[in-house]
């Protein structure tokens, strides 16, 4: 496998102990190569771990990560120059203006002075950060650090991009406009692995999977996904969601429960026949009106399926109020 | 050429920082100005007028004339006279006099029989300093001019003061300071230097980029040479117009000298910051190492007065084999060659301090 291999990176059975805590567990990971790759998971679930051993920083305890067709554990410094890793802290120089900071990393790309001049415009111009070239990083908003921090990830043409939680500072309108710089960068060709706590943002991923607590527990694009999930997914909008919920609540069932609003998304395992059914009839029993369909799963459904039904298989019902 | 274009980039970022930084360019000049006039004006170990009390029992001739030559050598100063030894004792007690001339109403017989000692002389001993000055009073030579059966006592040895002939401490402190000035700044500087990076974060950016660990270490102990230079200059030219401390020996060699003495602080300083979790750690262990060099270098105290232990341990101070160099060549005007083994000794220690660092220092996380 190289570099124009169908995958960018490839490990198997990838764990880090830290002392008694497994942060990583056993995780095999097949990242195409020119897509955006998603990990997605609650804080703790190992994305930054992972990351870091996928370029370097840290030594898995065990197993093994073929990135860009090198060892990430043994070949890490051939592979820092094709790689681009954004931190999840600001970590570029507060002190130094918007220009210097990316000059600065230039130089120690060892790009070329003229390449690097225009490479620089090239950057400034397309993450909005003209005009500001004098300013110092550390006076910029979040939104704007994120975008100098993302140039300077990509100053060297990297071909693979690994960024850590990049969105968690940065408000909604900034965070979509940093996600059309990622599909921008995908289209010409980088690979993205990003980690993420937003669910808005997992569902832009080609592909994704989901961390728990180190252990890898679903991963495909994100429709495979909600095929895949072993429960139906009952959407019940009523006009007293309060009364639905607490009937359902009784039902046997129903693994997990989950209220946004007016509406209620209730699970029901696969192997259980007409599920909407069983809702309706709940509810009619207790006279309470309510339109009862079979929907697709959205992405917060397959988070709930794999992660927090997997430990509470005993059928019990499961309550996430949202 | 590429390791060139990436230890530039650093040291160029490592200035930028440095001129942004309003505390740090402040010590820059700042510390080697204060030092230079707090030690300069202050250590001064040719002491004198001493406060001094006195008890005139006798009250004769020839007490009044001794009394006006130990005035003459300004060695003390008469502020009171007492009327009893008791009196002289308290006043020692309470501190405000630091000598006690003690004079017996049957002096003139004492000095003519020469059979016991004349008068006594009181000194506060707690600060041998000032025991040893007192004991410049006791030469003072006391008989009747009229005994001339008596023979002058001629003086056997003669003492011939070198290099120093005003005794001036500012001709001995001023060289040091340049080593004590420099342990200080360049030891704390490059201290913080990486540990600052790693509080901030920059780290882990910086060990993802293709930069080596030697390159990282000489673009951050190149900018801070140049700095030591400064310093340099600051206090060898201002010892030269405030206390006339002028160089001996040849420019050049102050100059060879002195950039292996400030890479081996540098050395030192990554070594520290390599150890350290946050600046403040870096902080307290350049004091550890500040404090011992200062007190042990010979700075302070002459080094052969030490106990062997102390001098062990001064051996292996750069602050000490620095003085020892520092001193020959501006005061003594000695040549360099004449002191390889001092020179050689900060160069090991330079090496060995970089090696360290070196290989402590991790382009990883784990």
């Amino acid at each position: 496998m190289n570099d124009n291999g169908e995958f960018a990176i490839q490990a198997r059975g990838l764990t880090r102990r830290f002392g008694a805590l497994v942060a990583v567990n056993e995780v095999d990971l097949d990242v195409p190569s020119g897509k955006i790759y998603g990990f997605l998971g609650p804080n703790g679930s190992g994305k930054s771990t992972t990351i870091r051993m996928l370029c370097g920083l840290l030594t898995p305890s065990s197993g093994q990560a073929n990135v860009l067709g090198l060892d990430a554990g043994r070949d890490s410094e051939a592979l820092k120059q094709r790689i681009g890793y954004m931190t999840q802290r600001f970590s570029l120089y507060e002190d130094l203006g918007v220009r210097e900071n990316l000059q600065f990393i230039g130089e120690v790309y060892a790009i070329p002075r003229r390449e690097r001049r225009r490479r620089m415009d090239e950057l400034l111009g397309r993450f909005n950060l003209k005009g500001r070239e004098r300013q110092r990083a550390g006076t910029l908003s979040g939104g704007q650090k994120q975008r100098l921090a993302l140039a300077a990830a990509t100053m060297h043409r990297p071909h693979l991009l690994l960024l850590d939680e990049p969105t968690s500072a940065v408000d909604p309108s900034n965070r979509r406009d940093f996600w059309e710089a990622l599909f921008e960068l995908a289209e010409q060709g980088t690979t993205i692995l990003v980690s993420t706590h937003y669910m808005d943002e997992a569902v832009r991923c080609h592909n994704l999977a989901i961390l728990d607590r180190g252990v890898k527990v679903a991963d495909g694009s994100p429709r495979r996904l909600g095929e895949n999930i072993d429960t139906h997914v009952i959407e019940v909008r009523a006009p007293d969601a309060d009364a639905a919920h607490l009937v359902l609540h009784g039902v046997a069932q129903i693994v997990s429960l989950t209220r946004l609003g007016s509406k209620l998304r209730a699970q029901i395992p696969k192997q259980i026949p007409q599920p909407a059914a069983i809702v309706d009839q709940a509810l009619r029993r207790a006279g309470i009106a309510a339109q009862v369909d079979q929907v697709f799963p959205d992405i917060e459904d397959i988070f709930v399926a794999v992660t927090e039904l997997r430990e509470a298989r005993s059928a019990k019902v499961v309550e996430t109020d949202s | 050429m590429r390791s060139l274009v990436r230890i530039f980039a650093i040291m160029h970022k490592e200035l930028l920082q440095l001129s942004r930084d309003r505390l740090t360019f402040g010590m820059i000049v700042g510390i080697p100005l204060i030092q230079l006039l707090l030690f300069g004006y202050a250590i001064n170990t040719d002491v004198r007028n001493l406060s001094a009390a006195y008890v005139d029992e006798a009250d004769s001739h020839l007490s009044r004339q001794l009394l006006a030559d130990m005035s003459a050598t300004q060695v003390v100063v008469l502020r009171q006279r007492l009327a009893s030894a008791e009196e002289l004792t308290r006043l020692l007690d309470s501190g405000a006099v630091s000598v006690g001339i003690a004079i017996p109403d049957d002096f003139d017989r004492r000095v003519i029989a020469r059979d016991r000692p004349a008068l006594q002389l009181l000194v506060d001993g707690t600060d041998p300093i000032i025991l040893g000055v007192a004991e410049q009073l006791a030469t003072i030579p006391v008989r009747f001019d009229s005994q001339t059966g008596l023979q002058e006592r001629r003086r056997m040895i003669e003492v011939r003061n070198y290099y120093n002939p005003e005794r001036r401490s500012a001709v001995n402190i001023v060289p040091s300071l340049v080593g004590v000035v420099l342990t200080m700044t360049m030891v704390l500087f490059t201290g913080i230097a990486i540990v600052r990076e790693r509080e901030r974060g920059n780290l882990e950016l910086l060990i993802n980029t293709p930069v080596r660990t030697v390159e990282l270490m000489l673009g951050k102990i190149v900018p801070y040479i140049v700095i030591g230079l400064i310093q340099l200059v600051i206090i060898l030219a201002l010892g030269r117009t405030i206390f006339s401390v002028p160089i001996m020996g040849s420019e050049w060699q102050v100059l060879i000298v002195s950039l292996v003495f400030i890479s081996a602080n540098l050395s030192l300083g990554l070594l520290i910051s390599t150890v350290a979790a946050t600046q403040f750690q870096a902080m307290q262990m350049t004091f550890f190492f500040f404090l011992p060099s200062i007190l042990l270098s010979g700075f302070m105290f002459p080094f052969e007065g030490m106990p062997e232990i102390a001098q062990y341990i001064a051996e292996v101070l750069p602050l000490t084999h620095f003085n020892r160099l520092i001193r020959g060549i501006i005061l003594r005007g000695a040549d360099v060659s004449l002191m390889m083994q001092e020179l050689a000794a900060l160069a090991i220690f330079t090496a060995v301090a970089l090696t360290l660092a070196v290989l402590r220092f991790s382009k990883r996380l784990d």
